[in-house]
């Protein structure tokens, strides 16, 4: 399985963005799927997360204006929604799953290995830009605890080896 | 019992369109097209299948309550959120079997829109399924006039973003509408005003798994398995400590003794049980001597719990309940939207109270001030479910567990004495002369 990395536009990048042809025209995909253009707004959002790496003002305001809202409630909806990245992240962000089912599993224990091996906490970012640790709640996969995701990809029954070998690997493609 | 819903696990290449075709999919979609939606319907209320997203309620009465005679769109949701700490199955089935979720949706749907809103984590599975649809349009499964019926059948994946509460129905139409995902006032009830405003149904993934084989094998067939009134297979989700965890298929009624000893292979390590969530964590906590009891909608019901979603949660007697109730305090403060006083703070208030406790500095009063609030927060008191469903757990760990919550009390320190801090209106105020 290869994990795709996360490309993200800088913040000076990000102050002002245009949507493409390409985008323009899977947009006009999207809006044909509802019969009201606010209820493209989360695959809109997707889509510019998935180009742009995350949801910067700049992107607000383009979806804004291009879904006929206001930047207000576009922000309203973004920060509802946890999975909305509001500052660029790193090439790889692991969502690793604090609840119940993991934590009794050796999550917690996984969670300080990720912590020691990166040194950061969750909600930060290595120097290099590379990984960033962020504590979640349940990711519905229960039966594989301890669970991470990375980028897109799952990964279940993870332990500090077999976590550490993955981390190695996605640190040399970096 | 003969795999229904797994039936697919292990087969390869189950996810194609011709394997489904060749074990007899979309078999059941070609009868619903030849028969009256009221027929359908019949068939659905005459299996006695309940929904198996949590609540439990009759599906094909669920589909009676849309008005017949609504001119206009009407929509078919299929609810793919998935977030109820301790359940995985419905990932299980789209991601072996997508073309009999899709059946599902076409059945229940045919003529109308369909929208399957699958949670924004699960961005492989939302691509299985895109695929299966495109598949399943290019060959006339579904799209425009399926199999040549002259109905049209839609089916539009659509992406949640990180939302435990979207996976209540009005938080979820809320969320494909394009707005925050806080729950609506029921009535009116989305069967009559709905997403977009129309009438919409809002099923499980597994109950619409279910419905191709209740056509093409009969109600009776299903009605057969399991118990009165708690017909069918059912997916049962168990993780935690258990030997072997993962989803198994069994009909509903069987003991949690026989889930856990007999098909998860016991508790982990040999160790002892101590107790288990029936239902996902929302469902009030059963203790070992309580393992007898069936796994079915009334059975769970009448023991003082719910069966829920089927996500089998097991701890074993190295668990201590308290840090077991900080953790799920934590789930649900975090993903409370905020709506409702009593949700809002009280799941935050229980949070930190067990967090205290955890840390070593539990007071005397703290079991039953953690009770007082699960009270004021569940029984109605909130829009949606989501005040109870903090509190009937938390409440039932505190009465079941109690002497777990009372030696915390016993070997507690007091909290480090800090210094008042300074109210900021007392000190001199810069910029007002002096």
């Amino acid at each position: 399985m290869a994990t795709r990395a996360i490309t993200s536009l800088t913040i000076e990048e990000a102050r002002q963005v245009a949507f493409d042809a390409a985008m323009e025209a899977r947009i006009s995909e999207l809006l044909a799927r509802y019969p009201t253009q606010r209820a493209a707004l989360l695959p809109v959002l997707w889509l510019c997360q998935d180009r742009f790496g995350w949801i910067s003002p700049g992107v607000i305001a383009a979806v804004a204006e291009r879904l006929g809202e206001s930047p207000a409630y576009i922000q309203g909806v973004v920060t509802f929604y946890t999975m909305f990245a509001t500052q660029p992240p790193a090439k790889y962000v692991l969502q690793a799953c604090e609840t119940l089912s993991c934590a009794v599993c050796g999550g917690t224990e996984l969670i300080e290995h990720i912590e020691r091996r990166l040194g950061i906490k969750p909600g930060e970012k290595t120097a290099d830009g590379v990984f960033q640790l962020v504590g979640v709640q349940c990711l519905g996969a229960c039966g594989g605890a301890p669970v991470v995701q990375i980028n897109d990809d799952y990964y279940e029954k993870v332990d500090p080896t077999s976590l550490d070998a993955l981390l190695d690997e996605l640190a040399g493609r970096a | 019992m003969e795999s229904v819903l797994l039936r697919a696990r292990g087969v390869a290449d189950s996810r194609s369109l011709d394997t489904y075709l060749a074990a007899g999919g979309y078999e059941g979609l070609k009868k619903a097209l030849g028969m009256s939606a009221d027929a359908v319907t019949k068939e659905v209320l005459d299996s006695e299948l309940r929904g198996r997203g949590g609540a439990g309620f009759p599906t094909g009465r669920k589909w009676t309550f849309v008005p017949k005679d609504h001119p206009g769109p009407r929509y078919l949701i299929c609810n793919a959120d998935e977030s109820e700490p301790g359940t995985f199955k419905d990932r299980e089935l789209i991601e072996h079997d997508p073309h009999m979720v899709l059946e599902g949706i076409a059945i229940a749907s045919y003529a109308i829109r369909a929208y399957i809103y699958i949670r924004g984590e699960f961005v492989r599975w939302a691509q299985l399924l895109e695929e299966a649809i495109a598949e399943a349009r290019k060959r006339g499964c579904l799209g425009r006039d399926v199999m040549g019926s002259g109905y049209d059948v839609d089916i539009w994946v659509h992406r949640g973003a990180g939302a435990y509460i979207c996976g209540e129905e009005t938080a979820l139409i809320e969320s494909i509408e394009g707005k925050r995902g806080f729950p609506r006032l029921k009535p009116p009830f989305p069967a009559v005003v709905g997403v977009f405003g129309k009438p919409t149904v809002v099923n499980n993934v597994e109950t619409l798994a279910c419905v191709p084989h209740i056509l093409t094998r009969g109600a009776r067939w299903f009605a057969s398995i399991g118990r009165p009134r708690n017909t069918g297979p059912k997916l049962f989700c168990v993780s935690g400590h258990v030997a072997a965890p993962g989803v198994v298929e069994l009909p509903l009624g069987v003991t949690f003794r026989e889930i856990i000893y007999e098909h998860c292979g016991g508790i982990l390590g040999g160790r002892k049980l101590k107790a288990f969530f029936p239902g996902g964590s929302s469902a009030p906590i059963m203790t070992a001597s309580e393992v007898d009891v069936r796994a079915d909608f009334d059975a769970c019901a009448e023991a003082g719990t719910m069966l829920g979603s089927g996500g089998v949660i097991v701890l074993d007697e190295t668990v201590d309940m308290v840090e077991a109730a900080a953790n799920l305090a934590h789930f649900y403060a975090h993903e409370s939207c905020g709506q409702c006083t009593p949700c809002r703070e009280g799941s935050d208030w229980c949070k930190d109270i067990l967090d205290r406790m955890v840390a070593g500095h539990a007071r005397a009063g703290d079991p039953e001030t953690l009770l007082r609030i699960c009270r004021f927060a569940s029984g109605g008191m909130t829009i949606c479910p989501l005040g109870d469903a903090f509190a009937l757990p938390i409440s039932s760990m505190v009465k079941k567990f109690h002497e777990d919550f009372e030696r915390r009390i016993a070997a507690s320190t007091p909290l480090p004495q800090k210094k008042l801090p300074v109210m900021p209106w007392a000190g001199p105020r810069p910029g007002f002369g002096e």
